[in-house]
């Protein structure tokens, strides 16, 4: 692969490194400041493997006022800045380049308070998801978004990518469960935005802030909502004959009134590769399987699942297994979100992130695999089905230049088709490099020029994560 | 004064496009009930979304609605009724509290984030909003989101217009995410608390397993004479069965609660949500938004100051409804003194127009976010036509 195109480096920043690594060192402490090759190397990629570049020098502040002075410095150098999380990155929102030092929150990894009574933490931005959660679980409480990378993800990236995960169905993703940020901007100023309470005032500058990617400043902190667990949860494996009526299902059980906490969906591919990996006894004879999970106490989990059920049974379940332990229950999530990691284990493979309208499912899943077979390719199919966010994993072997490039040409056909059916080019994993020319079969270049002046607003000179999300053709700047 | 009332969304870019190069400013409206809340704009014409009406997609199994903007939330509201659906955000009816009689449309909803009690559990109006179809101070017809929940591509301008109160364009269509309507509602009740017993009462409650969609307290003389906590329980049947149990059972230091059900409960949940204790009596009314447990403080601080203030608590103590004397600043820098060491913001909602064109009616913002707010007006609206001054000075 290499077919997605990065700005060219700027010569003069490349021919000024020894002294902008000369400025850098004034402003953060030694240990915070990363040059040398083989040190720089975790931080050429992120999970977007396939595309890499070594940046120009490394920073990881300890403190809002060090992250401060560093943008401070980079945008009076004129050098561009990577804001980095942990590098998880789906899209390559956190893929450096050349003349770009990388700003990494990491070491701003504590959690700063916490207030059961007002259901919201202060944390820094370099936490990770899981660790919020883990922070406040003795108490019963837990943070709502729950991606799958949740053990390794932080905030700030969480922030950044506006992500979600299978509970996001029920209690919303990243923008409905953070109150307030500290920003800060490219010019060095430090911002705060929201607090801790609902609808801050003025414009909705956190809303835009979250999804931005990196691109509007640096989040160096976060209060998010934090809520109280319910009694219980129980997830419950569903397995149908085909696709087909799994995805009917979904409609009729949300067309009856029903949320469940958590709809995910998994094709025949993707159970074979997740049974092989996580033994969560997945019905192998199913053409697709749902993982629904509900919540409350025994008997209200008894009863909205007895009407579950009763929708599948009209829509032909074959398989219904309930986890009658916790041990039973993890093991079903287990092969869900290790998804990503089993099918790693038999082929490459490339994760695409598309959301369409739940009623075009059946239609998509067919186009879909005729568009991959028509590359010669499979694909593996696991998704959030409450909203229609897809993940098809496109697999190909990445030891074959050719075969690469059909896989990533049959993804980016797959999220046109997304966007053909009235959905749209990503749902949580972001735009990062890898949409980035994709952008123009979602919006029209008035769309595209008013999103631009937005951001300019914040970015005069497009230093911030520049290579991301617009193409590179066509950039309004102030 | 010109109302343009285009039917078509290239007719209103037509009439943005005509205004851009003098620079003429333009009001925003929806229904034309337009006047309380915000600076006074003068405007030398109106753009009205009465033209633009129609529910344009709705699919019930997607849980997803869209509408012209002009659509009044009324036809939005009874059409989501017909297949046991509802907006998630409770919107707030500000006509009580105005004394008018317009006709409120799911645009303006959108463009000044109207919510009620539910926010506290189901989101804001902003929370819901997916997508959006707007004119741009260049006469440019832009898109923004779109009909599906999850999307991050590219910028959220729909999070910026929405309690943009038409600053930054004419929305022409929006798009909501819908939920069902809850099977059954039981409200739980406490009569004779202290504000500080009902806010603790509430936020133990909200910090509970058992998910009150509405928490509210109403000090001693507002709803009948003894104060009233409520929590409000929305689910299936036998869920709130069990859930109002252990609640009551919960809060058992604070004394056996009524449960109550129909017609009665559901006003006293309107006029919470419309403020509507306020509607007649000619007072300012601000809305304060802070972390609940400092509403009692709050509260507590600006009768220090103000004593003829009158208040309530909405979402656990998180939202604050004050009435207070109309003459003065209405109580704008005391207020937002008691504010200042506790965090969170105040909004005059209602005030003569003398009142809200001296004092601010949104909360002063900081320096960096004043001029971020600046940019953010200008890279919509360069010529500064749309609703001038109605939120900020120059904003
Ligand atoms: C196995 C696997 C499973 C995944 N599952 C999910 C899933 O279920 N749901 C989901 O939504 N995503 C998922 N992801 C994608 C990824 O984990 C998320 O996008 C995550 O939010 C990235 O967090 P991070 O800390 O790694 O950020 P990074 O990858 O470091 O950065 C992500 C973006 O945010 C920006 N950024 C990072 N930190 C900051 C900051 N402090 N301030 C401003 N901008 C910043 C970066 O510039 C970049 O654009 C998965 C990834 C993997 C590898
Ligand atoms: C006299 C009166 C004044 C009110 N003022 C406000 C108020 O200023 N803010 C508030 O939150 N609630 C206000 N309300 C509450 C009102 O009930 C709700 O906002 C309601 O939904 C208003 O609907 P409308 O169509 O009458 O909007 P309007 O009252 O006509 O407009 C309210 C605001 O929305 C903007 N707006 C309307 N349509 C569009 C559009 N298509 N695109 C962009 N912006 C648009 C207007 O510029 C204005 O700032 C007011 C109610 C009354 C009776």
């Amino acid at each position: 692969m290499g077919a997605i195109a990065f700005p060219m480096p700027d010569a003069g920043v490349l021919a000024r490194r020894e002294a902008i690594i000369a400025g850098l060192s004034q402003l953060v402490a030694p240990n915070a400041l990363i040059t040398g090759e083989d040190e720089r190397r975790p931080y050429e990629t992120d999970a977007l493997s396939a595309y890499r570049r070594m940046p120009l020098a490394v920073v990881l502040p300890s403190t809002t006022q060090e992250v401060a002075a560093v943008l401070r410095y980079c945008r009076q150098e004129g050098v561009p800045v990577v804001p980095r999380g942990s590098g998880t990155s789906l899209s390559g929102g956190a893929i450096p380049q050349e003349d770009a030092v990388v700003v990494g929150v990491s070491k701003m990894s504590r959690i700063l308070s916490i207030d059961y009574a007002n259901r919201v933490a202060r944390v820094e931005a370099g936490v990770t998801n899981l660790a919020v959660t883990g922070a406040v679980s003795a108490e019963g409480f837990f943070y709502a978004p729950d991606p799958s990378s949740q053990l390794a993800c932080s905030i700030g990236g969480n922030i950044g990518m506006n992500s979600g995960g299978p509970h996001c169905l029920k209690y919303g993703v990243t923008t409905n469960n953070v109150l307030g940020v500290t920003l800060v901007t490219l010019e060095g100023e430090i911002v705060e935005i929201g607090g801790s309470h609902l609808d801050s005032a003025g414009y909705d500058l956190l809303g835009l802030i979250i999804g931005s990617e990196g691109q509007l400043g640096i989040v160096t902190e976060a209060s998010v909502r934090i809520l109280r667990a319910a009694e219980g949860a129980r997830p419950v494996m569903f397995g149908f004959p085909t696709s087909e009526q799994a995805g009917a299902a979904v409609a009729a059980i949300i067309g009856a009134g029903i949320i469940p906490v958590a709809m995910e969906f998994m094709d025949k591919q993707a159970i074979d590769i997740c049974e092989a990996f996580a033994k969560a006894g997945y019905p192998m004879d199913c053409g697709a399987l749902l993982i629904i999970e509900v919540e409350g106490s025994d008997e209200e989990m008894d009863a909205g699942l007895a009407r579950i059920v009763a929708i599948a049974r009209e829509h032909g379940v074959t398989t219904v297994k309930e986890s009658r332990s916790a041990m039973e229950a993890a093991a079903i999530w287990k092969g869900r979100k290790s998804a990503f990691g089993a099918t790693g284990r038999v082929a490459d493979y490339i994760c695409m992130d598309g959301t369409i309208p739940t009623g075009q499912l059946p239609h998509v899943l067919r186009r879909m695999d005729e568009i991959v077979k028509s590359y010669g390719l499979r694909v593996a199919n696991v998704f959030h089905a409450g909203d229609g966010n897809l993940h098809p994993l496109v697999l190909y072997n990445c030891n074959d230049p050719v075969e690469a490039q059909k896989a990533e040409d049959a993804g980016m056909d797959i999220l046109k088709l997304c966007v053909e059916v009235g959905g749209c080019l990503t749902g949580e994993h972001g735009v990062g490099i890898e949409k980035r020319d994709l952008m123009n079969v979602q919006f029209n270049p008035e769309d595209l020029a008013q999103q631009m002046r937005v951001r300019a607003v914040f970015d005069p000179a497009w230093l911030l994560n520049p290579a991301k999300v617009f193409p590179l053709e066509g950039r309004v700047v102030a | 004064m010109i109302v343009h009332t285009p039917t078509t969304e290239a007719q209103a870019c037509a009439v943005v496009k005509s205004v851009v190069d003098s620079a003429t400013p333009l009001a925003l409206c929806g229904g034309g009930t337009r006047a309380g809340l915000g600076r006074p704009v003068q405007a030398a014409s109106t753009l009205s979304s009465a033209g633009l009406t129609g529910i344009t997609l709705y699919e019930p199994a997607e849980m997803v609605i869209a509408a012209r903007a002009g659509t009044p939330l009324a036809l939005v509201q009874e059409t989501l009724a017909a297949h046991g659906q509802i907006l998630p955000f409770e919107p707030m009816d500000h006509r009580a509290l105005y004394g008018s009689e317009g006709e409120p449309t799911i645009g303006a909803v959108a463009a000044c984030n109207i919510s009620g009690p539910r926010r506290i559990n189901a989101g804001a109006a902003r929370d819901s909003l997916i997508g959006v179809r707007l004119v741009n101070g260049r006469g440019e017809m832009i898109k923004s989101g779109g009909r599906v929940m999850k999307n991050v591509t590219g910028l959220d301008l729909v999070k910026l217009m929405s309690g943009s109160h038409g600053t930054l364009g004419f929305l022409t269509e929006v798009t909501f995410r819908v939920l069902p309507r809850p099977e059954r509602i039981v409200t739980l009740q406490w009569r004779g608390l202290s504000s500080d017993e009902g806010v603790a009462l509430l936020s133990k409650a909200l910090g509970s397993p058992f998910e009150p969609m509405a928490a509210a307290h109403l000090p001693a003389g507002l709803a009948g004479e003894a104060a009233l906590t409520l929590l409000r329980l929305e689910n299936f049947a036998d869920p709130i069965a069990y859930r109002a149990g252990e609640l009551a059972a919960l809060l058992g230091a604070y004394g056996v609660p009524d449960r109550l059900e129909g017609a009665g409960p559901d006003a006293l949940w309107r006029d919470i949500r419309d403020a509507a204790f306020f509607a007649d009596t000619g007072e300012a009314v601000w809305r304060l938004s802070l972390a609940p447990t400092n509403g009692p403080k709050a509260t507590a601080a600006i009768a220090r100051a103000l004593p003829a203030a009158r208040s309530f608590h909405d979402w656990g103590g998180g939202l604050v409804w004050l009435a207070v004397p109309a003459d003065g600043d209405a109580g704008a820098a005391a207020i937002r003194a008691a504010l200042r060491p506790l965090g969170g913001h105040a909004t005059l909602v209602r005030a003569p127009d003398a009142v809200r064109a001296a004092a601010d009616v949104f909360q002063p913002l900081s320096g960096p976010l004043m001029r971020l707010t600046a940019g953010i007006k200008t890279s919509f609206d360069p010529a500064g036509i749309f609703e001038p001054g109605r939120m900020y000075a120059g904003i």
